[in-house]
């Protein structure tokens, strides 16, 4: 039987097929190919697309070229999202490869943050894991962390170092027995029908009566129309990293083992495609 | 952590137990009276009854208590009846004890009480010191006393033969009554409290049992042992006072509290004198308001103040029994408790719930908090009113003694209570009188007591003032606000409580009132996950629930098979058409630097500071590879040396004193027996650098996840195991790998034998003689995240003793002294008198290990022994088989073709018991329960075959073959005696397919000539090696050992792994050794690798397992090469 440690992997080395194909407005000086890259589930658009970009860039002029930024079938997509919320949210139930859009121009001010450079990602990345710890721990584990090993995390994660970021990440997955869990879940609710960026509010892992929550249990709390009631037609995916976790899934186990990198487990709730 | 009992008596006095996996309180009812009190060991419970007698109640175990009685017949010779029972005048008796001194004709052995019944008659013993004798038994001298041979000679003139009878304790599981002495009891106990089990050697075989009497007095309980759970008789200790209430802790710790509310502990107790020698005083926390309770533990004293204050005493070891101040906690408890691992228990006054102290580890002995154990008892919700009445009567009259024992006390603390209203002083004045009473009395008791030179009590005396002030000073705080709440707080509520509790049984019913708990037989740790708590019973049946998800087996959760399923189907469907595309991240070289020390090549060797970094890269195949350096400086000049990661054998902690060190071996520096040895600053730092070479090594061999059920286990001296993954060659004819070149990966955990079969069982023996099985995880220890399983890793204890010798020297003027010569040994040495050692400056063998008990000695003629245990916890993929301890454990090596469902297991229990495992499947490798197999002598060593066939080393050195072992009969039929090669007493014994080898205590390894399936006991022994420590058969008739002694070429190494080359079917005897890692190994096993080497005649390159070098991971069983 797999164990655990297996899932970790997994989800680590999650990749998407993806082809990048420049934007038809975009002005060239010979026509574009497309190209061809396996991004990581788990990292940023803009922190693994160097390739991307330099590709482009060879058939276009200096002048023409703004910020590059992503979109997918008209939907400008957000860097600071993982990528593979990115994907489920937007593209599940499409055919393999993704089709991303690359524009160097326009860029959507509204939709987007500015990403000027890795170090951006990089805050962008640490304060999740703040954010998130706080949640977990009241903030004492990150605190006690050195830079070095702060360091060493955004670094694991930049360059796709499994080993080098889990040997410092699972002191943030640690929690005191007797608790039976973190003191709250860190968990980001996404959803495509609704204004709302995301739901993230304060749960607990294990209920006052002292048994254990459920992805369930949460869902119940933010999200209702997610679950399909007895008898009623299924609306509604419940999508982490690619998979449909069953409702009775412990919610604590789901935090440990299939967060993303920045500690924060990601749900998407999507339409059932309806065809 | 195995499953264990917390005993308790509720206010009715019905007895209940609460597991530690439990969730609810079961009553015991085969009790068919009520208890009044109850203190628990991990092997039985005693208890006072309310008819005042006291019981027992040993728990069922597979192992039954047996006790071998014996008796000699003698006969002498004469020339008109040859040998005949008519005897001279100056012989012995016809029928005497071993020394012919004491008359015991058979007719004269008694069952000692009622719980005892005779296994058989009376049989001879034919066995004379390993050797059989000719029929009857009999051994012959010239005259008596003498030394007896088995062997009739000219001039015997006499002979005698030992007769044997066992009597087996059959109470189990039931409260029997212990025979009353009325002679010398006048009164009742009210008080009784079992522990000591630490003192000595035996980990759960001698007791110590002690009672206080309605009158004051103290007995204690001589000759409780394993083979005599009743122990034999109660002796009286003197005593400074009246006593009412006794405690006694798992060590050598003992505290009473007196009538006047003063605490006295008992000094002296050691191994050899466990009833102690004499007692000192301790003051009352409070000096208004005695004592009225305490508890000990090992390290801990607790106290409850008749206004039902707790306090913790501080300081507390066994060189300070008496500790050193007071400290007052928080909580207001009628009774305490402390059990295994000075875990507490408490009832309150308030609710009388029993509470758990949580928190409480080796560092913080008093804990964190109280937690009230809130799980209903068994039919709490089916119980009527009727079922209550009839319980009420015998409570009304079962506690009317022990009412009036206290109302006494209650009269004597309502006049202090009254003096201390009268006038400011007079309170403190009178405890002030008994204080100095008490210390002329103890003088008198220290007269008997065999004039004790140093006397503990002398020193206890003066010391008083010295600890009572520290204690006022820190006391006085807490007791302004005591001394306020003794008002209204009536101290003995309990006997109000149980009045109150009587009036209203259906309030009472909707919790359980305690009246008394023990946790002495409740193994339970700051680790253990209790499931007593949140608990009410509205939310039963939610708990319940969550409980069977967590229960249930974890891996088989339909959630877990969901995330496992999707995951593979996501990697198939969004990976595995696109592997040709490019990698967004490029792998480059990541460097891990660090400094480090050295033991430096040349010489003089020493340790250096050097710079230590580890680079690793993907290799062009997509391996992760990597290269390890070391940067020192040679004479001013600035020099490396390198390993590969992929050439690197094996990372082995060497744990010392003064150094976290590990050593790093290649198959070169196993060949030079030098490995490259490197120290880090700190413990966390090395296990860092372990945990992530070990993961690096692990990589580049492209191993992963759990061991296969081929995998060759091995132990270090240090208790440490390893693993390593057979190659397809490694057994090859007649080119086999050779052995310095497997790559061995260490698993936590800690044990000193390992034994395994290749169905995947794995069972382990720790230190302390625990029994372990392998969970099929992986890690544990300092492997964390992810080099470790998560599920199947368990917390993980054993305790072991060091021992240092105190060595004298004879001088003719002032007889042995502890002046020695230049050339003696050292004064306090290690056994070998080599290497220095002191009280003091004896560690633990490393920095994970704790000492628990401190140094008591036995005494040796011209050096004396001490003796400290120490405890090491840690994690590993193991967990425990309780109950009973084993010394030697072996399972059936299956061969590639067969299909066992039931695996035959054995064992030897640390006593000496040969023990059958009954139900262990590949599915549940523990199994379910013990068949113990009859011996007339313990054994040490035993060994199954792949045939079935049943070999075991008796404690004389002889050894014996199972008859008749086989699925149907999994224990046998007989024994056959099989005497031991001319003067060797043998040790250790393996069986393989059909090789059977032992080893004798000299270091010889034998084989046993002439075995075949008609006569399985085989002909003659034949000596094949000597230096052998241990040795392992495997199921290809493989053999491996432990070899001492082996020249490498820049060192010599003891524990040396060594495989015996050109082993065939035709020469079982193989020819010569290849010698692999070590020294410093222990102990190894080769059963479970039965891949058969790829044949000989099948060209290399088309056999596919060959191709592969390293051993793949989850190699298939049975399957590989053939």
């Amino acid at each position: 039987m797999a164990d655990d440690k297996d899932v970790l992997r997994d989800v680590w080395f999650g990749r998407i097929p993806t082809c990048f194909t420049l934007n038809q407005d975009e002005v060239t000086e010979r026509e574009a190919e497309p190209y061809y890259l396996l991004l990581p589930r788990v990292s940023y658009l803009t922190l693994v697309t160097d390739k991307v970009k330099k590709h482009f860039l060879k058939v276009m002029r200096a002048e023409d070229v703004e910020e590059m930024w992503f979109e997918y079938e008209g939907t400008p997509l957000k860097w600071h999202y993982p990528i593979g919320v990115l994907f489920d949210l937007h593209a599940s139930n499409n055919v393999l490869p993704w089709s991303i859009t690359v524009h160097f121009k326009n860029f959507p001010d509204h939709d987007l943050l500015h990403c000027p450079s890795n170090s951006v990602i990089e805050a962008h990345f640490m304060s999740s894991i703040k954010e998130a710890d706080a949640l977990k721990h009241k903030s004492q584990v990150v605190n006690d962390m050195q830079k070095k090993d702060h360091k060493q995390l955004w670094m694991g994660l930049q360059n796709d170092k499994f080993d080098q970021f889990w040997a410092m990440n699972r002191k943030l997955m640690e929690y005191p027995t007797e608790d039976g869990g973190f003191r709250y879940i860190p968990f980001r609710i996404y959803q495509t029908m609704s204004d709302r960026p995301f739901i993230q509010k304060l749960f607990r892992p294990v209920s006052p009566e002292g048994s254990a929550h459920s992805l369930g249990d949460l869902l119940k709390e933010m999200y209702p129309d997610a679950i399909t009631n007895d008898g009623e037609q299924k609306r509604y995916q419940v999508v982490i990293h690619g998979i449909e976790p069953l409702l009775e899934t412990p919610l604590q186990w789901l935090s440990e083992h299939l967060s993303h990198p920045d500690n924060f487990l990601h749900i998407c709730v999507i339409p059932v495609p309806t065809d | 952590m195995p499953v264990s009992l917390l005993w308790a008596v509720d206010v009715y006095g019905r007895v209940y137990s609460l597991s530690t996996a439990g969730q609810q309180w079961e009553q015991c009812r085969d009790a068919q009276m009520e208890f009044k009190r109850v203190t628990a060991a991990q092997q039985c419970c005693w208890g006072i009854a309310c008819d005042n007698n006291i019981y027992l109640n040993v728990h069922a175990s597979d192992l039954p208590v047996r006790y071998q009685e014996e008796t000699y017949e003698n006969q002498r010779w004469n020339p008109v009846d040859g040998f005949s029972e008519r005897l001279l005048p100056s012989d012995r008796w016809q029928w005497s004890d071993v020394t012919g001194l004491q008359h015991q004709p058979l007719d004269s052995f008694q069952l000692p009480s009622s719980s005892w019944e005779w296994e058989g008659d009376w049989y001879v013993d034919e066995n004379f010191e390993g050797e059989p004798t000719e029929k009857g038994g009999w051994s012959y001298a010239i005259d008596f006393p003498a030394t007896y041979t088995k062997d009739k000679k000219w001039n015997s003139c006499v002979r005698r033969r030992r007769w044997l009878r066992y009597r087996r304790y059959k109470a189990m599981d039931t409260w029997a009554k212990i025979p009353s002495q009325q002679t010398t009891l006048p009164d009742p106990f009210s008080d009784i409290s079992c522990g000591g089990w630490e003192i000595s050697e035996e980990p759960r075989g001698r007791l110590s049992l002690w009672a206080v009497s309605l009158q004051g007095k103290v007995w204690f309980r001589d000759g409780i042992y394993h083979h005599n759970p009743e122990g034999s008789l109660w002796e009286e200790v003197f005593l400074p006072g009246e006593v009412i209430q006794i405690s006694c802790g798992p060590g050598d710790l003992v505290w009473a509290v007196l009538w006047e509310g003063q605490l006295i502990v008992r000094e002296g107790i050691s191994r050899d004198c466990p009833k102690g020698s004499s007692w000192a005083v301790v003051e009352s926390p409070s000096p208004d308001v005695g004592a009225i309770h305490v508890a000990v533990g090992i390290n801990v004293v607790w106290a409850v103040t008749k206004d039902n204050k707790v306090w913790f005493r501080r300081g507390v070891n066994s060189h300070n029994p008496c500790g050193s101040g007071w400290i007052s906690m928080v909580g207001e408890m009628i009774t305490i408790n402390v059990g295994l691992n000075d875990q507490v228990w408490a009832i309150n006054c308030e609710d009388r719930a029993v509470y758990f102290r949580q928190g409480v580890t080796s560092s913080e002995l008093s804990g964190k908090t109280w937690k009230a154990i809130t799980v209903p008892r068994d039919g709490d919700r089916s119980h009527s009113s009727f079922s209550f009445l009839s319980t009420l009567d015998s409570a009304g009259c079962y506690f009317c003694g022990e009412v009036r024992a206290q109302s006494v006390v209650s009269d004597a603390e309502s006049d202090t209570e009254k003096g201390s209203a009268d006038g400011a002083n007079i309170g403190s004045a009178p405890p002030a009188v008994p204080e100095e009473e008490s210390i002329p009395g103890e003088g008198e008791v220290k007269a008997p007591c065999a004039g004790s030179a140093l006397s503990p009590s002398q020193s206890g005396g003066p010391l008083d003032p010295q600890w009572s002030n520290v204690d006022l000073e820190e006391a006085q705080q807490a007791q302004t606000v005591a001394v306020q709440d003794t008002a209204d707080t009536c101290s003995l509520s309990s006997v109000a409580t149980y009045t109150l509790a009587m009036e209203d049984p259906y309030g009472a019913d909707e919790h359980p009132l305690w009246a008394w708990v023990s946790g002495g037989g409740c193994s339970v740790d700051s680790h253990s996950q209790l499931n007593w708590f949140n608990f009410s019973m509205n939310t039963l049946v939610s708990s319940v629930q969550s409980m069977s998800l967590s229960v249930s087996p974890a891996q088989t959760a339909a959630w877990r098979r969901q995330i496992f399923e999707q995951l593979s189907e996501r990697t198939k469907r969004e990976m595995d058409n696109f592997r040709h595309y490019e990698q967004a991240i490029e792998q480059s070289v990541w460097v891990k630097k660090g400094t480090m020390q050295w033991w430096r090549d040349w010489k003089p060797h020493k340790w250096i500071d050097v710079h230590f970094a580890l680079e690793q890269f993907s290799g062009p195949d997509g391996n992760k590879d990597g290269i390890l350096f070391i940067y020192y400086n040679y004479y001013e000049e600035k020099k490396y040396l390198h390993a590969f990661i992929n050439e690197v054998t094996i990372l082995v902690p060497v744990l010392n004193d003064s150094k976290h060190t590990f050593a790093i071996y290649t198959p070169e520096r196993t060949k030079q027996r030098w490995p490259i040895r490197l120290a880090a600053a700190t413990e966390l730092e090395m296990h860092d650098w372990l945990a992530l070479l070990s993961v690096s090594c692990c990589d580049s061999r492209g191993i992963h996840g759990p061991p296969s059920k081929q995998a060759i286990w091995s132990i270090t001296c240090k208790g440490d195991i390893f693993i390593s993954e057979p190659s397809p060659g490694l057994e090859a004819m007649p080119y086999p790998t050779p052995c310095d070149q497997m790559f061995w990966r260490q698993v936590g955990g800690h044990l000193r034998v390992v034994e395994c079969n290749s169905v995947g069982i794995v069972w382990g023996i720790g230190y302390d003689h625990t029994a372990w099985v392998h969970t099929g995880g992986y890690g544990g220890g300092f492997f964390q995240g992810l080099a470790s399983s998560t599920d199947n890793i368990y917390t993980q204890t054993d305790v072991k003793s060091v021992y240092i010798y105190e060595n004298q020297r004879w001088n003719p003027v002032t007889g042995y002294t502890n002046r020695g010569l230049p050339t003696d040994r050292y004064m306090w040495s290690d056994a070998s008198g080599l290497h220095e050692c002191t009280k003091t400056n004896t560690k633990p063998p490393s920095p994970q290990w704790t000492w628990v008990t401190y140094v008591s000695f036995a005494d040796f003629v011209r050096r004396r022994r001490w003796a400290r245990k120490c405890k090491l916890t840690t994690t590993g993929p193991w967990q425990e088989i309780p109950p009973i301890p084993l010394s030697d454990v072996t399972i059936l090596p299956c061969t590639a073709q067969s299909s066992v469902d039931v695996i035959p297991v054995w064992a030897i229990s640390n006593k000496g018991d040969v023990l059958c495992r009954l139900g262990v499947t590949a599915l549940t490798p523990a199994g379910s329960s013990w068949l113990h197999v009859g011996t007339d002598q313990p054994f040490k060593s035993i060994s199954i075959g792949a045939a079935s066939q049943v070999w075991a080393i008796a404690r004389d050195g002889s050894a014996f073959y199972r008859g008749s072992v086989s699925a149907r009969s999994p224990a046998g039929d007989c024994w056959y005696h099989i005497p031991s090669p001319a003067k060797q007493k043998l040790k250790q014994v393996s069986v393989g397919r059909t090789s059977v080898y032992t080893v004798d205590e000299n270091g010889n390894l034998w084989y046993r000539q002439g075995v075949t399936p008609s006569y399985p006991q085989g002909s003659s022994w034949e000596h094949i090696s000597n230096n052998v420590r241990k040795v392992s058969v495997g199921p290809l008739d493989q053999v491996w050992i432990i070899a001492d002694k082996v020249q490498g070429s820049h060192s010599l190494s003891c524990g040396t792994v060594c495989h015996r080359l050109g082993v065939q079917p035709v020469e079982p005897k193989g020819q010569s050794w290849d010698y692999g890692i070590g020294g410093g190994w222990d102990h190894i096993t080769v059963r479970g690798n039965s891949v058969e080497p790829p044949r000989l005649r099948l060209p290399s390159l088309t056999d596919p397992s060959s191709r592969n070098p390293v051993p793949v991971r989850n190699t298939e069983v049975n399957g590989v090469g053939n």
